[in-house]
């Protein structure tokens, strides 16, 4: 099994806002991540794929191939968004680094063909990253 | 679903690699520079990972400002510009970066109560990194 990852990038706003807690609740469970207009990060995605090495082609996968999925799937829904608004998954979800890291997965997990979905791995800062194994 | 969550944070600690129950020369031949009396410093990079399911009312596996007040009040504060060797937790304990992995685990796994502790990661130079999962496998 050979393990291959791709990275990208892509520039998203959020704010984090539960509907079910009071005004009060929410500000001091999310601090400044609860300001109504949003904030933004660089974001930086790691999809990980594994598979067995194809003999004819020595690829695990055809990395442009990953990399259109990775665009089509992910970066064109959410680069340049404001992601509570503008990507689906979120109207009802807050978009913390976490749940991004289980949406990029739904998405792309069943677009993968040749290879397995091994880890996605998104960091909103440098210091900050979540990652995600498909697990429930 | 059950995600993984990375911190990372710095601080800046000296050491010096000594072993009393060995001989100057041996203590030489095998700590190297690290052996040199006064001992030298490093800007440690710690990486924390907890995992646990995502809360669906936070979309937290657990609150930032819980781990970082943690660690800044129960590591940060206490390892950031200290001489390893002169802490109690290196008295009997040579501050390698294994041993730094094993002591900032255990304070972790003793006293943070709001997720699963993972691994500790530390990048002791660009060059060089270790990781500590509690005895376990470490996950990539």
């Amino acid at each position: 099994m050979v393990y291959l990852t791709r990275k990208a990038e892509f520039a998203a706003s959020h704010y984090y806002n539960n509907p079910k807690f009071s005004a009060e609740e929410n500000q001091r469970i999310f601090g400044k991540c609860n300001n109504p207009h949003g904030h933004g990060h660089n974001y930086t995605l790691e999809v990980t794929v594994k598979g067995k090495v194809n003999p004819q082609t020595g690829f695990v996968v055809d990395l442009k191939d990953l990399k259109e999925t990775m665009n089509r799937e992910v970066l064109d829904a959410m680069d340049h968004r404001f992601l509570n608004k503008e990507v689906p998954e979120f109207f009802d979800r807050i978009p913390t680094t976490e749940n991004l890291a289980i949406v990029i997965w739904q998405r792309l997990e069943p677009k993968l063909k040749a290879a397995q979905l091994h880890r996605v791995r998104v960091y909103e800062t440098p210091d900050l990253f979540a990652d995600f194994y498909g697990e429930a | 679903m059950k995600a993984f969550l990375t911190r990372r944070y710095m601080f800046s600690a000296s050491h010096r690699l000594q072993n009393d129950g060995m001989t100057v020369e041996e203590n030489r031949e095998i700590y190297g520079k690290c052996n040199n009396p006064h001992g030298h410093g490093h800007n440690y990079k710690l990486e924390v990972t907890v995992s646990g399911q995502v809360a669906q009312d936070t979309g937290m596996v657990c609150n930032l400002a819980d781990l970082d007040g943690f660690v800044n009040r129960e590591i940060i504060e206490r390892f950031d510009l200290q001489n390893l060797n002169y802490m109690t937790e290196f008295s009997h304990t040579i501050p390698t970066t294994e041993n730094l992995c094993k002591v900032i685990f255990d304070i972790l796994h003793r006293g943070f109560r709001h997720a699963h502790l993972e691994k500790v990661r530390f990048e002791e130079t660009m060059m060089n990194s270790f990781e500590y999962a509690g005895g376990g496998e470490v996950r990539h």
